[in-house]
């Protein structure tokens, strides 16, 4: 293992430590460069340690005490003074795992605490538990890098003089923070799953890294049936991420995917997390998008797909988290499972209603069950009208195709 | 750590409520103070006459400018404070969401800037 790796897999858990020991972030963030600057000394010369982790850790917590020594030096503040020599009694142990767990899941709540900013959550938990530079984070969102430091800044010293506190809340708010938890990880592989100009390979890594989130929520806190269910509908997404693109970066949909490329051990993983989640009971909008997609993942044709299924989930996540492009699905999923008539019916209510105007989805779909119902001419006008609201390049060229596509039909 | 919690409510809803709801607010405001001075929390607060006796002075260019009324005209005005000692910010949250107008307004948590001691 290169310390690149190790930097990659262990600083996230090493700062979370210091940020415990030390209680400080900006500090012990201090503290993990100058360790693993050490390391980079060291190790070349001496051999990488039995325990890395613990040498780091404790190579952190000896530079705290020195960058400690060079403040209180210069301010002569009493509490940094008295928590230097609390540190040095301190007795040099191996952090063990549990507490090494403990950290990151303290340093996750503190991160999604509701007291900051969303657009400071997502940066501030990549940046501490997942090691991405600030730069990484700031091509992935596509905001300037000094906005990006800005807010980090910012988020670090709200953290510090509003008091928010590094622990795991108590069990009567759980359930509630650990929404905003899931809802943070969401967003951040959201991000890296859409991505499709930007910087691609940044952005694909956001998936990764969503993952590992998921797989240490899931790891914690093993109970809660809403983290398993995040980490299945991660799993099953992501399963998908070779057959999506074309060689030359153009949009594949699902029903012309090649499934060979779909990583079938992330879907066996996925199935079985959904299926454990929506055992234990949850019915929330996690386990519901997982239980979804694990119908698509476990047809191996399209031909295969239990639209019905998918139809009625759709309805119950429409109860759960009631929001138009839900309905919007719902629509496709009916349309596909029998009565595109009806499909089309549920979307031009939709398109009345008009809570998806400038939605380039919503023309795009109707467009689409308008060519499989031969209604070429119709389909084109919608697909015309999907044009106009398109944004991105790749969804761009695909509605041109399909704009030529139906031009030929009629006119052939 | 210290903090402000400052009570924000729409004036115009108080002389809304009947006598007996009045009483009522008054009764709760009483025991929740009692409560969180009983628990150490409390340092000490009040409640401010209305926007109206308000007056804002501004010196401008040497020049003192006083007005009439409060800084701004808000949706909701500043109607009372308590000022109190929590361990960090999520105390100072479960505090701030026991005071009665909570239900109603809107309370914001400042963390007052903590000041040196005497030197040793």
């Amino acid at each position: 293992m290169t310390i690149e790796q190790i930097y990659r897999e262990e600083s996230g858990r090493i700062l979370a430590t210091l940020i415990r020991l030390l209680g400080d972030f900006d500090l012990a963030e201090e503290a993990v460069q100058e360790a693993f600057s050490a390391a980079v000394e060291h190790w070349p010369r001496e051999g990488m340690p039995a325990n890395p982790r613990a040498w780091l850790v404790s190579a952190g917590r000896n530079k705290a005490v020195d960058l400690l020594r060079r403040r209180a030096w210069f301010e002569a503040k009493r509490d940094e003074l008295a928590r230097l020599s609390a540190l040095a009694e301190e007795v040099s142990e191996t952090p063990e795992e549990s507490m090494l767990n403990d950290d990151r899941l303290r340093l996750i709540f503190t991160c999604c605490h509701p007291a900051l900013a969303r657009e400071a959550q997502v940066p501030l938990t990549l940046r501490t538990l997942c090691g991405l530079s600030t730069e990484e984070i700031a091509r992935a969102f596509l905001v300037p890098l000094p906005t990006m430091a800005q807010r980090l800044v910012r988020a670090k010293q709200k953290i510090r003089d509003a008091g928010i506190p590094y622990r795991v809340p108590a069990d009567e708010e759980l359930t509630e923070r650990l929404e905003t938890v899931l809802l943070v990880v969401y967003l951040v592989f959201n991000e890296g799953y859409n991505a499709t100009s930007g910087d691609v390979l940044v952005r694909r890594e956001l998936c990764g890294e969503a993952i590992r989130l998921g797989r240490l929520l899931h790891k914690l806190m093993p109970e809660a049936a809403e983290a398993e269910a995040l980490l299945a509908l991660m799993l099953l997404h992501d399963s998908r991420r070779d057959a999506r693109a074309s060689a030359s970066g153009e949009i594949v949909l699902l029903e012309e995917q090649d499934r060979s490329k779909w990583h079938g051990e992330q879907i066996h993983e996925g199935l079985e997390l959904t299926e454990r989640a929506l055992g234990r009971g949850a019915r929330g909008p996690y386990a519901l998008q997982a239980a979804i997609a694990a119908l698509h993942a476990q047809a191996r044709r399209p031909e295969e797909t239990d639209w019905h299924q998918i139809a009625a989930l759709y309805e119950l996540l429409m109860q759960e988290q009631p929001s138009p492009v839900v309905e919007l699905n719902r629509a496709v999923a009916v349309a596909m499972g029998s009565d595109a008539a009806e499909g089309l019916r549920l979307l031009d209510a939709l398109e009345e209603r008009g809570d998806l105007k400038g939605y380039y989805l919503l023309p795009a779909a109707r467009g689409d069950l308008l060519r499989r119902m031969g209604s070429w001419k119709a389909a084109e006008g919608a697909f015309a009208d999907a044009l106009l609201l398109v944004a991105n390049d790749a969804e761009r060229r695909f509605l041109e195709r399909r704009v030529a596509e139906m031009k030929g039909k009629i006119g052939g | 750590m210290q903090y402000l919690l400052l009570i924000y409510d729409q004036e115009s809803q108080w002389g809304k409520l009947s006598e007996t709801e009045q009483g009522k607010m008054y009764q709760e405001y009483g025991d929740f103070t009692q409560s969180i001075t009983k628990s150490g929390h409390y340092i000490g607060g009040n409640q401010l006459h209305p926007v109206a006796k308000a007056t804002t002075v501004r010196v401008r260019d040497g020049k003192k400018v006083i007005t009439d009324g409060p800084f701004a005209e808000t949706k909701e005005q500043l109607g009372g404070y308590y000022m109190v000692e929590a361990k960090d910010l999520d105390d100072a949250v479960a505090i701030a969401s026991r005071i009665p107008s909570a239900r109603f307004g809107s309370i914001e948590v400042r963390p007052i800037v903590a000041r040196e001691g005497p030197r040793p």
